[in-house]
């Protein structure tokens, strides 16, 4: 009886997966299609007349500049989610640390920013950076850094708490610097939380659009922006090159996930019951 | 701790700089702003409550998106949450294949909202096409493709969330109701959704929040479209201030009571929702 119903239930799994996977799929088996069959078929496999090889690729690569959009989206992700991992990380201890009006009035305030709805600050914010210079891929991660703090913060502080006291005044004792006494000690102590606060900014800023698009887009184009790009004004869409750089805007994604779904899942587990 | 306090440069120095430079400067000077009618920023002119008073009178798009996204919001945090949490149940069965499973439900979150937004359009518009629509020849055709996305979207990073409260419910307490002859929806019930509260507020939290602020997903499916009435709170907002020139008070003002609103909203769910678990 109870076998006979987890046959049903994986069955049903079975099926959910499909049906999860489908919208997928169905993007790359249109990716090697002709332009003008996409929009009006999309859900049948390339015929020997709408195969087109890989030249919705081609188009695409040309018309989106991806290559260079790729390595801007990993230059300003993998650098903001530094700075803000190792920023973020020294300002918790500080504040845990160091009990002074001061440290608790910014810890409130940056608790505050996690509430705030990016379009609260998105003009005034992007018109900051344009005055300070910061609109460029090197700016940006200052500005990453800064929204990102809150919720980095607020995790770091929640761990550091519970790290004893006893072990950073030994190494004090033992004639570490404080700088010495964070890194060789406190820092590694912390990592479950830091690779958690790392998952959870890497989605974030590899998928930001908004704030990107309106800093720095004029210049530099990240993933979603070239994406966005190919839709253009008025005019159609060429779909076949929107197909196949979704595609290749998923691949990465995928391959990642593939690597390390166990941090992932274990970050999204864990960042939540803090968060 | 003297000597830590001196290292108040190195530790705290870069992080304030960058929270004062994007956030703290950027939100008090917004806040400003809203009271005033400018263009450039340099230019505001005092004009007390004119913008907000503006937005309910003269102005139709942002009560039409705040009740549209109000609906879209109700829509989707009760479907995730409950598809989230029947999935969470089956894969905490010992099921064949549950990890696999997993790793599928989940995957959709890595994308991001803009590629979403495109691979939906093609399934939907490939639909609607046998019957002579597009996504965009009805309101109610986009309500329904940003719920679906929404829920593809954000199923599996609930479903992962559950199973971390499920799988914290004791074993003991189940083993307990069955001797005492409860039957499985009394124990799901009195016993399971209890033990998951925490859970609970957490996913209520993440999806009201991201219902409220969904913007991505929302330019790229429909931007809008007809005539916007898909348009969202986020993107009025984002169309009052590029869409046009010279609404950018009124639009910084729609952003403070778009931010009033969705720290109301989500304060009150934590709230609510922190009592119960204090009781059970």
């Amino acid at each position: 009886m109870a076998r006979l119903r987890d046959t049903a239930f994986f069955i049903l799994l079975l099926l959910l997966s499909l049906i999860f996977i489908a919208p997928i799929l169905i993007v790359i088996i249109n990716s090697f299609k002709l332009k003008f069959s996409i929009a009006t078929e999309p859900f049948i496999l390339p015929t020997a007349q709408t195969f087109t090889g890989v030249s919705n690729y081609i188009e695409g690569l040309n018309k989106t500049s991806f290559l260079s959009a790729f390595g801007w989206s990993l230059f300003i992700t993998v650098f903001s989610v530094l700075a803000i991992v190792v920023f973020t990380s020294m300002t918790a201890w500080y504040i845990v640390r160091v009990k002074t009006v001061f440290t608790s009035i910014l810890y409130y305030a940056l608790v505050f920013s996690m509430i705030v709805p990016f379009q609260m600050v998105m003009f005034t914010m992007s018109k900051t950076a344009n005055v300070l210079g910061l609109d460029n891929p090197f700016g940006i991660i200052l500005i990453y850094l800064g929204f990102g703090a809150g919720l980095a913060t607020f995790m770091f502080t929640g761990f550091v708490k519970s790290v004893p006291l006893g072990i950073e005044e030994a190494a004090t004792i033992d004639g570490c610097n404080p700088l010495q006494t964070y890194f060789k000690i406190v820092f590694p102590i912390l990592k479950p939380t830091t690779i958690t606060v790392a998952i959870l900014n890497a989605m974030w800023i590899w998928n930001d659009y908004l704030l990107p698009y309106l800093v720095i887009g004029n210049d530099y184009k990240t993933i979603p922006i070239a994406i966005q790009y190919l839709k253009g004004g008025y005019g159609s869409v060429d779909m076949g090159a929107m197909m196949a750089m979704l595609v290749l805007s998923i691949i990465p994604v995928v391959v990642f996930y593939l690597f390390c779904q166990k941090y992932i899942i274990k970050g999204v587990a864990a960042g939540a019951v803090k968060g | 701790m003297k000597a830590v306090k001196r290292y108040f440069p190195i530790f705290v120095m870069p992080t304030l700089i960058a929270f004062l430079i994007a956030f703290a400067v950027p939100f008090c000077l917004g806040l400003f702003l809203s009271f005033t009618e400018f263009r450039t920023v340099t230019d505001a002119r005092f004009v007390g409550l004119e913008n907000y008073i503006k937005i309910f009178t003269s102005d139709e798009t942002f009560l039409n998106s705040l009740w549209f996204t109000v609906k879209f919001a109700v829509t989707t945090v009760v479907t995730i949450n409950l598809f989230a949490f029947l999935l969470a149940l089956l894969l905490t069965r010992n099921i064949f294949g549950t990890r696999l499973f997993r790793t599928v439900f989940f995957m959709p979150n890595l994308i991001g909202g803009i590629v979403l937004g495109y691979i939906w359009q093609l399934i939907i518009n490939g639909v609607l096409f046998r019957f002579n629509y597009s996504i965009t020849s009805d309101a109610q055709f986009g309500f329904w493709g940003l719920v679906i996305l929404m829920n593809w979207q954000m199923i599996g990073y609930m479903m992962i969330i559950y199973i971390a409260g499920l799988s914290n419910v004791s074993t003991d307490v189940l083993e307990a109701a069955k001797v005492d002859g409860a039957g499985a929806l009394t124990t799901l019930f009195k016993v399971t959704i209890p033990s998951v509260m925490p859970s609970i507020t957490i996913c209520l939290f993440l999806t009201i929040t991201n219902a409220f602020k969904l913007f991505d997903q929302n330019l790229a499916l429909t931007a809008g479209a007809p005539g916007g009435r898909t348009r969202m709170m986020a993107l009025d907002i984002y169309e009052t201030f590029y869409g046009s020139t010279g609404a950018e008070g009124i639009g910084q003002a729609k952003s403070v009571i778009f931010f009033l609103l969705v720290a109301a909203v989500s304060l009150t769910q934590l709230m609510l929702t922190r009592r119960k678990e204090v009781e059970s």
